[in-house]
């Protein structure tokens, strides 16, 4: 019972967190604006690109998850990490490395041009889905990945000796599952989408709310149109939320031995084909980025460190403050108030959070925590989508058996659900800290110089012309990124059980 | 271990949080790229405060909407960064204060009367493209005729003021006619983007042939880089113009100071520092004066603005057009 007013809280304060600000906004606009014709064709651009990008991600996830789950070999769990960079790389960064691959002059045009090949045009609706599968394509795999290593190792055994179909049995439920929440959660990132659905849109047929909302916020200053917006976003987070709750069905596969699985089922050659071709889709404009990163190193200024420890703390912070709000929010209703978080607009989130507080204190002096906490609202729902399978499981597998033991409440924690959530706490820390870290978010709406993050130090450079040292940040960035990424992964995984 | 915190502090929060409460304060507030250590605003500050015995501090950030959402709690003393094209906004809010200065050291190239906000550089938007690669245009009709496997980018002028300068440009030129002009450019145009960065990037990747900017770009390519490739299109039809404005605000509880920093803007001092940090042409300077690289840019010579009432009256026709034109 007091477990349940716990959950109930933390939802509570987590949505009050999200309504709050946008109330707010809302109040300082004056009410509801009703939306234009081309606001209209902007949701409509909106929801079919965040739907398609959805679905493609996770269906192509799929087989890269089961040919990952299949293999092992050496640099199985470094490839895994790394292929997890493009989901935390920062917009402008993601979109000069995609175009240095498919670009007019990408590496892929200039492949193809000798062999007389007409040359790929990627600006277009299919290049910002392209752009949007290589953004959430790596979320999709580890999230289906985390659904197979779920799968009771005994049960294949089981199915080897009985010569059972075990993809109708074992893995067919896991994925219907598992897919919709995969498919939610990228559906309602893909909804912020705004520079990159545009660059590589071509124009303004690609035109988002989010774009709408930054059009009415920064040169109309029509606040109540921007909120009206964000109200948009916030129905379309909450309804994909509420439909992927309702078709998630299929039972957990019960309890087993809680050991490593090992196969023998499936082609070698399809499995590496899988494998190499998300690789090398989701690598090559890392290593663009790199490249181009590298001779800028030398010309970063002794500054970017302050603003890259700057941004170390806030993503820390963020990990931390995110895994307390998660925990007691592991449950359905917890993961749809989640979603409110991440599909409402930062900028709206911001600017409400800014008028609550400025009768307070300066919004300048906050400014570093105000961006930590939007980086949280943000962070939840991917942290809760990795804990909540795992969770149930416990729960449902061991959960009894610890009462009848009789554990409190803490030590079933501390011995049973814990170890248990090791693994895919590590990763979803990995995830915030890195995603905080490359979120230029809500900082440049106030902020005073040198107190600037390091996303923010990169945009500085980049408008002072300094592109070369802009991409050098943009490296420090991205290591810096995978670094904490990777650091959090493998001490989750370090002596976890599962 | 207390110095050790105290430099902590200060690599997070800097120096600006920290005043002894006897120095008066001028807070500035000021867009990102302005306060940034590669912009003006530390160049300045230090030479503000050398003359006033103060603490210049800025505050960076979305300039009118800040203000605007502040409203009369503002603790800002002077905005400086506006532009002409949204500073009607800014008038109807009538949080801003008439400086009260002499306009005749100005220097722009055209009349300028405004007595609420105060010019401290300028530039127009042009066409930047590699004079290795390209021959240029002479005007914007050879743009409009180029061959269409020139690679144009722009920037959106929903969310960038060099974008929304665009269109206005393209509505000066063309008026009526302004869709069929887009609708001639569309198919060079490669894509369009949230900002200038983006864009310069995408120029500067080789990802595009043409990009949108301003008549002074090359000069930091010039004047930094010593790099001579970059040049701006000169159009026979003219550039449009863009100038950068500052105001006192009418709430500051520091007019002195404020009246001191906005006179301080039209100095010889001030303006010297704007060419190689801001990378703009200096509002009160006579060109002998520019540096080096500046002297030699190629100049437009006829120079088109529309007033701040007309580019709100203007502005959704002109992005109604290059919607159309460019969604087709």
């Amino acid at each position: 019972m007091a477990q349940r007013t716990f959950t109930i809280i933390t939802a509570l304060v987590v949505a009050g967190l999200v309504i709050g600000p946008v109330t707010a906004v809302l109040w300082h606009g004056g009410g509801i604006t009703v939306l234009s014709a081309a606001d209209l064709s902007a949701l409509q651009f909106t929801v079919w690109q965040a739907f398609w990008s959805s679905l493609i991600s996770v269906t192509l996830a799929v087989p890269v998850a089961r040919a990952f789950a299949r293999r092992s070999f050496w640099g199985r769990s470094a490839l895994v990490s790394i292929m997890g960079a493009p989901f935390i790389l920062p917009v402008i960064v993601a979109i000069l490395g995609l175009l240095s691959v498919f670009g007019g002059n990408g590496f892929v045009n200039v492949f193809l041009e000798p062999l007389g090949i007409p040359k790929l045009d990627i600006y277009g609706a299919h290049g910002v889905i392209l752009a949007h599968v290589f953004f959430n394509l790596p979320l999709a795999i580890r999230l289906i990945l985390q659904g197979w290593l779920s799968i009771p190792s005994e049960r294949f055994r089981v199915a080897a000796s009985l010569n059972a179909p075990i993809f109708k049995l074992l893995e067919w439920p896991m994925l219907c599952r598992i897919m919709p929440s995969a498919f939610a959660v990228i559906f309602v990132i893909c909804i912020g989408s705004f520079a990159v659905a545009l660059t590589l849109g071509g124009g303004p047929k690609a035109t988002t709310i989010e774009l709408a909302i930054y059009q009415a916020f920064k040169f109309d200053f029509d606040l109540s149109k921007a909120a009206s917006l964000a109200v948009v976003q916030l129905c379309l987070g909450l309804g994909v939320g509420l439909v992927a709750l309702l078709l998630a069905r299929g039972d957990m596969l019960g309890v087993g031995f809680d050991r490593v699985v090992q196969r023998w089922d499936g082609s070698l050659l399809l499995d590496t084909s899988w494998i190499g071709l998300a690789t090398l889709f989701l690598l090559t404009p890392l290593v663009a980025i790199f490249v181009a990163g590298l001779s800028g190193l030398a010309d970063l200024p002794i500054s970017i460190w302050g603003a890259a420890l700057r941004s170390l703390l806030i993503s820390l912070g963020a990990v931390i403050l995110t895994m307390l709000l998660a925990l007691p929010l592991v449950t359905k209703a917890g993961e749809v108030a989640s979603l409110l978080g991440l599909s409402v607009s930062g900028l709206v989130l911001g600017t409400g959070m800014f008028l609550i507080i400025q009768p307070y204190v300066r919004p300048s002096s906050v400014a570093l925590p105000v961006t930590m906490l939007v980086n949280v609202l943000m962070a939840l729902p991917f942290v809760l989508r990795i804990l909540r399978p795992n969770m149930e499981a416990a729960k449902n597998d061991f959960g009894r058996l610890g009462q009848s033991l009789g554990l409190q409440r803490w030590p079933l924690w501390r011995i049973v659900y814990l170890p248990r959530l090791r693994r895919p706490m590590g990763f979803a820390a990995g995830l915030t800290g890195a995603l905080a870290m490359g979120d230029l978010g809500v900082i440049t709406l106030f902020s005073r110089p040198g107190e600037g993050t390091l996303p923010m130090a990169m945009y500085q450079l980049m408008g002072a012309y300094k592109m070369e040292a802009a991409y050098g940040a943009a490296l420090l960035l991205v290591g810096l990124s995978l670094g904490l990424f990777w650091a959090f992964d493998k001490g989750g995984r370090a002596h976890a059980v599962v | 271990m207390k110095t050790t915190l105290i430099t902590v502090a200060g690599l997070l929060f800097g120096t600006a949080a920290l005043s002894d409460g006897h120095t008066p304060v001028l807070t500035v507030y000021a867009p990102d790229y302005f306060g940034s250590e590669w912009g003006p605003g530390p160049s300045i500050e230090a030479a503000f405060e050398e003359r006033c015995k103060c603490d210049l501090q800025y505050q960076t950030g979305d300039l009118l909407p800040r203000l605007l959402l502040e409203g009369e709690r503002t603790q800002a003393d002077v905005a400086i960064g506006f532009n002409s094209d949204i500073t009607k906004r800014a008038r109807d809010s009538e949080m801003f204060a008439p400086h009260g200065l002499d306009l005749s050291p100005l220097t722009l190239p055209i009349d300028w009367n405004d007595d609420t906000f105060l010019p401290f550089n300028y530039g127009h938007t042009a066409f930047i493209y590699d004079n290795t690669k390209l021959d240029g245009f002479d005007s914007f009709e050879a743009l409009l005729d180029a061959p269409d496997d020139v690679r144009v980018v722009i920037q959106d002028p929903r969310s960038s003021i060099s974008g929304l300068a665009l269109v206005l440009w393209v509505q000066a030129v063309y008026g009526d006619e302004a869709e069929a002009a887009w609708l001639r450019l569309a198919p060079k145009i490669v894509t369009v983007t949230q900002g200038w960065s983006e864009s310069y990037g995408l120029f500067t990747d080789g990802e595009a042939d043409v990009v949108l900017s301003y008549t002074t770009s090359p000069a930091y390519h010039i004047i930094a880089e010593e790099d001579l490739t970059k040049s701006a299109a000169i159009f026979e039809e003219g550039h449009y113009f863009m100038v950068e404005l500052a105001a006192k605000l009418a709430t500051t509880d520091q007019p002195k100071l404020a009246d001191e920093f906005m006179a301080f803007i039209l100095t010889e001092d001030f303006q010297t520092m704007i060419p190689t940090t801001n990378w703009s042409f200096p509002a009160a300077l006579p060109m002998d004066q520019w540096p080096e690289g500046f002297q030699d840019l190629p100049m437009p010579e006829t120079v088109l603005f529309y007033t701040e009432n007309e580019a709100a009256a203007l502005r959704d026709v002109a992005i109604e057009a290059w919607r159309s034109a460019l969604s087709q």
